[in-house]
């Protein structure tokens, strides 16, 4: 009962806000719903019971890399509303949900529920967390590395492309960053 | 009860949102939005497909669909900054410099 409940609550609230992010003009707007719809998304994780999924979803979307938008965003002028120019919505709508109708079924249709076992099947009696561990660190031992190197390069990227001449001001106020500089230099 | 199917029609519902916003968004900000809501889509029917099938496959995939957005937003928003500092807007009609 209270799956059903949750299931059909976490579901509207999730395709409404994320419909606000796609819809809102005001980027403040769109970020904001997106990391409330991320935070019901492991909601669906907890009820799936996988615990250690959503702590990850909770922890790696909602908080680093919403944080990273937001931090991003103090470039941008985000107050603004942006404005877009859409020759033809109704086309857009009608291809989008063409496309998705396509994917579904191409992925979909080879399927047969029955013939699919289990890879690496549950343990009964061990936490989520704890199964986890076990088959990540075992069998997909190389795609983890692998991930890590990963990170570890976009790492460096990020710090690379962002942080390159981060003396200079991005904003129009041209004027007071000059000031500073004279100080600077008057030091 | 709550089936397999439900969740996978979830996502399907959430997966086309994020694509329409792909389809009709102007702003790369904006763009970056909706792949991150397409993400969050194959991750619900990931984790879904793992818990009526009792396999923990689909887990392991969402993690490494999570560790990929990670490092494609901190790739994105450094190329975001970037082109900020060059062209002063994020704007997919400003920055389409070829005119074919």
């Amino acid at each position: 009962m209270y799956e059903i409940v949750a299931f059909y609550l976490f579901s509207a609230l999730t395709i409404g806000l994320f419909s606000v992010t796609i819809m809102s003009k005001n980027i403040l707007y769109a970020m904001t719903s997106l990391a409330a719809a991320m935070v019901l998304i492991s909601g669906f994780f907890f009820i799936l019971g996988a615990d250690f999924l959503g702590v990850v979803q909770l922890i790696v979307y909602v908080g680093a890399i919403m944080a990273l938008y937001s931090f991003a965003m103090m470039f941008f002028d985000a107050t603004r509303d942006i404005k877009e120019k859409n020759t033809n919505n109704a086309l857009v709508f009608l291809l989008g949900g063409l496309s998705a109708l396509v994917l579904v079924l191409m992925f979909a249709a080879p399927i047969h529920s029955d013939a699919i076992v289990a890879l690496y099947p549950m343990t009964e009696g061990v936490g989520n967390a704890q199964d986890v561990g076990m088959v990540l660190f075992t069998k997909y031992l190389i795609p983890f590395e692998v991930a890590a190197v990963m990170l570890l390069v976009a790492m460096i990227a990020g710090i690379i492309l962002a942080g390159k001449k981060m003396d200079e001001s991005l904003t129009e106020n041209v004027g007071a960053d000059e000031e500073i500089m004279i100080v600077k230099d008057e030091k | 009860m709550i089936g397999l199917s439900h969740y996978l029609i979830v996502s399907a519902i959430i997966f086309s949102i994020g694509l329409v916003g792909v389809l009709r968004r102007r702003n790369l900000l904006m763009l970056f939005f909706a792949t991150e809501v397409m993400l969050n889509a194959v991750n619900i029917a990931f984790a879904a497909i793992s818990h009526y099938y009792n396999d923990l496959t689909g887990q392991m995939f969402a993690f490494f669909i999570i560790a990929i957005a990670a490092s494609e937003v901190a790739v994105g928003l450094g190329i975001l900054i970037v082109l900020y500092k060059k062209h002063g807007s994020l704007d997919l009609d400003d920055l389409a410099s070829m005119r074919g």
